[in-house]
């Protein structure tokens, strides 16, 4: 096995750790020039073009459906949101789409996800039913947590959906630990434990990566590196920014993927699975992405510029996706209207299901604190 | 029944309990070839293997997470802490995972888990080695909080806690490990979870003691018996849920109660009985509640000072002289 497979390094990335800026000042000058630029964004077209050949029709399409999905249901989430009918935070994954939804088509439906509280588009890609999703947001007795978890706690153990943890890097020692009682029990379950690059200055990821390559633990950590921890860019919070090479520190395998190709995710969570099942081996991947939306809702976003922003989506995950599928005549815009129909009455679905759906009963506030209740009310 | 030391107590529920649930695995700093810090966990890793009794490097955060994570999808892990100062470093997972994952999963996923290890002064440790930390882990809801005083308390309530579904902190006391006691022989002996014991029947004042202060309050007993003052014992044994019942009838008895720890008291499990005394049984009291607790310093080093620091049988004997008004 190769240690520390590194794929290509992007230039783009290093343009891109440079670019933070607030709002009223210019972003700063970039290191790279836009045609070297331009020039990397086209060979990576053209392996998107090389992996689309590699695949059928049927799971393209359904990549394209979840992604499309994701977004829409966000989207549908933050206009409920500005009405007052979601509560507390809610942070969108808009722009990071083609991250869950990439790696999650390279498991099982036995295999475990968890990831931080921005979670509804790992939760929906893991299967988690859009219904149960939007009702839990609402904080509906019909959500997947029973209206107790809220946004950043969707769990469902049906699909082996682990949860949306809302301490920053907290889901991190869990992910090992259910990687740990896989092998444990002699079963060859993949963990896929996602968090953001702000996790990584914690101690938990250094803590629980030491862990899973010293007993090797068959986790595969997904840092979505989207490059602001809140409104605190990578660079200035980060001394080393790379983050896939921490992986040296603790021997283990490591990647570099382009975020915004659902089928680079794809592929690489594929080997890392590989490496798993077969060795029981950890993989770091530094998932380079971008979200589009603020950090919550109340995020005033002064801490980026536009024009960064408007950069991004340019690389738009599914408008990409969308235009190599066409351009391979995988997609014609008969069945992308399609989709977007099929999307919008899913989402339409969820969001009328969450808005019929009970409160919980009041007697519901003291019901699952304890698995063996003593006593009183305790 | 055989007569037999806390540690060694501990020692048998752990193996019984390791025998008897394949999904039982035990972790911790020291706790396999070293045989443990304190030798509560000796010859577990020779008769078990390491697959079940692991080694862990000095990772207090990242192994507690590892347990919580383990037990969302079936195992029941023993995590022991070499003492409980180092759980501070793991408190994150302890109170934001274990504690609260059921109820924020809407009752999916349970955690069977323990912390277990040593809790509150040592011998001349200092201050960042001798804390009592019961009421911080009393605190949270989802959490329960288990100290035991003797030998039989401590394999009974030991086993009980492996085999409950919850997160159970149980608080040892490292001063205690070689106190001797009479356990059943009994493989299948428990002693249920929420239930308080009466260590000493009385008629005049009520001592609520627990753990280290469990035998003091008797020797306290026994002094005051030859003073003329008759006093009933209790011993909470499980701190959430508090077993209140137990205490409150036996204040209906005597009118008059101490309460004796070794925390600090300021939001001290004190002071919590004490409020819940007053709630329950305020028309019962012929005095007010009196606490006995750890001095509100940090645990010194000095020998002389330690000692003053951490209640004695003589603090309690006053306590309770004042509840009596005899002085």
């Amino acid at each position: 096995m190769t240690k520390q497979a590194t794929q290509r390094r992007s230039r783009a990335g290093a343009e891109e750790s440079g670019s933070a800026g607030v709002a009223e000042k210019e972003a700063p000058e970039t290191a790279v020039d836009a045609s070297e630029l331009s020039e990397e964004h086209a060979e990576r077209k053209q392996d998107q073009h090389q992996r689309i050949e590699e695949l059928d029709q049927e799971t393209l399409l359904k990549l394209l459906y979840q992604m499309v999905l994701i977004r829409r249901l966000e989207e549908k989430a933050a206009e409920a949101y500005s009405l007052g009918k979601i509560g507390g935070f809610c942070h969108l994954y808009i722009g990071q789409e083609a991250v869950a939804v990439g790696a999650i088509s390279a498991l099982r439906p036995d295999d475990y996800v968890l990831t931080s509280y921005r979670d509804h588009g790992q939760a929906l890609a893991k299967g988690i039913p859009a219904d149960e999703i939007m009702a839990e947001l609402y904080g509906k007795a019909g959500g997947c947590s029973s209206g107790k978890g809220g946004s950043m706690h969707l769990f469902d153990a049906d699909v082996n959906f682990l949860g949306g943890h809302a301490i920053v890097g907290g889901q991190i020692p869990l992910g090992t630990g259910i990687a740990f009682a896989t092998k444990y029990k002699g079963g060859d379950q993949m963990t896929l434990c996602f968090f953001g690059e702000a996790a990584v200055n914690q101690g938990a990821f250094h803590e629980s990566l030491n862990l899973a390559q010293l007993w090797k633990l068959p986790c595969i950590y997904v840092c979505e590196n989207n490059q602001y921890g809140m409104g605190t860019s990578l660079e200035r919070s980060m001394s080393l920014r790379d983050v896939s090479r921490k992986a040296t520190a603790y021997d283990m395998a490591s990647e570099f993927v382009d975020g915004m190709d659902v089928l680079a995710v794809r592929e690489a969570v594929q080997r890392a699975v590989e490496r798993g099942r077969r060795e029981f081996l950890p993989t770091l991947l530094e998932v380079r992405t971008y979200r589009f939306m603020g950090h919550s809702m109340s995020d005033p976003g002064n801490y980026r510029t536009r024009a960064e922003i408007e950069k991004y989506q340019e690389r738009d995950p599914i408008k990409l996706f969308t235009a190599s599928l066409k351009e391979k005549g995988v997609l014609d815009d008969a069945s992308l209207a399609d989709i977007e129909k099929r999307v919008r009455a899913e989402v339409e679905h969820a969001q009328r299901f969450a808005e019929e759906s009970h409160e919980p009963a009041p007697e519901e506030l003291f019901t699952h604190v304890y698995a063996n209740p003593i006593g009183r009310k305790q | 029944m055989a007569v037999i030391t806390i540690r060694e107590a501990l020692n048998q529920a752990l193996r019984e309990e390791l025998e008897r649930d394949e999904n039982v695995f035990l972790m911790g700093e020291e706790v396999a070839a070293y045989q443990g810090a304190y030798k509560v966990t000796k010859g577990l890793l020779e008769e078990f293997g390491e697959k079940r009794v692991i080694d862990t490097p000095i990772t207090e955060l990242g192994f507690a997470g590892l347990g919580v994570g383990a037990a969302m999808v079936g195992l029941r892990p023993i995590v022991e802490f070499m003492t409980f100062n180092f759980s501070i470093l793991a408190t994150d997972q302890i109170i934001n995972s274990a504690a609260k994952m059921l109820y924020m999963s809407g009752g999916q996923f349970k955690i069977p888990i323990v912390f277990r290890g040593p809790n509150g002064s040592a011998f001349q440790v200092s201050s960042q080695h001798s804390q009592a930390l019961e009421s911080w882990y009393a605190f949270f809801p989802g959490l329960k909080v288990v100290m035991p005083s003797t030998a039989a308390d401590a394999k009974g309530l030991l086993k009980s806690a492996i085999r409950d579904d919850d997160p159970v902190i149980f608080l040892e006391q490292e001063r205690m490990y070689g106190n001797k006691g009479e356990v059943p022989d009994d493989k299948d002996f428990t002693i249920p979870l929420g239930v308080a014991d009466v260590k000493r029947e009385g008629t005049d004042a009520t001592i609520v003691a627990r753990s280290l202060m469990v035998p003091m309050a008797l020797r306290a007993a026994e002094e005051l018996e030859k003073q003329g003052v008759s006093c009933e014992v209790i011993d909470p044994r499980t701190i959430r849920p508090l077993d209140i019942d137990t205490i409150v009838k036996s204040v209906q008895k005597t009118n008059r109660v101490v309460v004796a720890e070794e925390c600090h008291p300021f939001c001290g499990v004190g002071a919590e009985i004490s409020t819940q005394i007053n709630e329950r049984a305020f028309d019962y009291l012929d005095a007010p509640v009196r606490r006995v607790s750890g001095a509100d310093v940090p645990m010194p080093y000095a020998k002389n000072l330690e000692n003053l620091a951490i209640p004695s049988v003589a603090h309690i004997v006053a306590a309770v002289r004042e509840v009596a008004y005899l002085d």
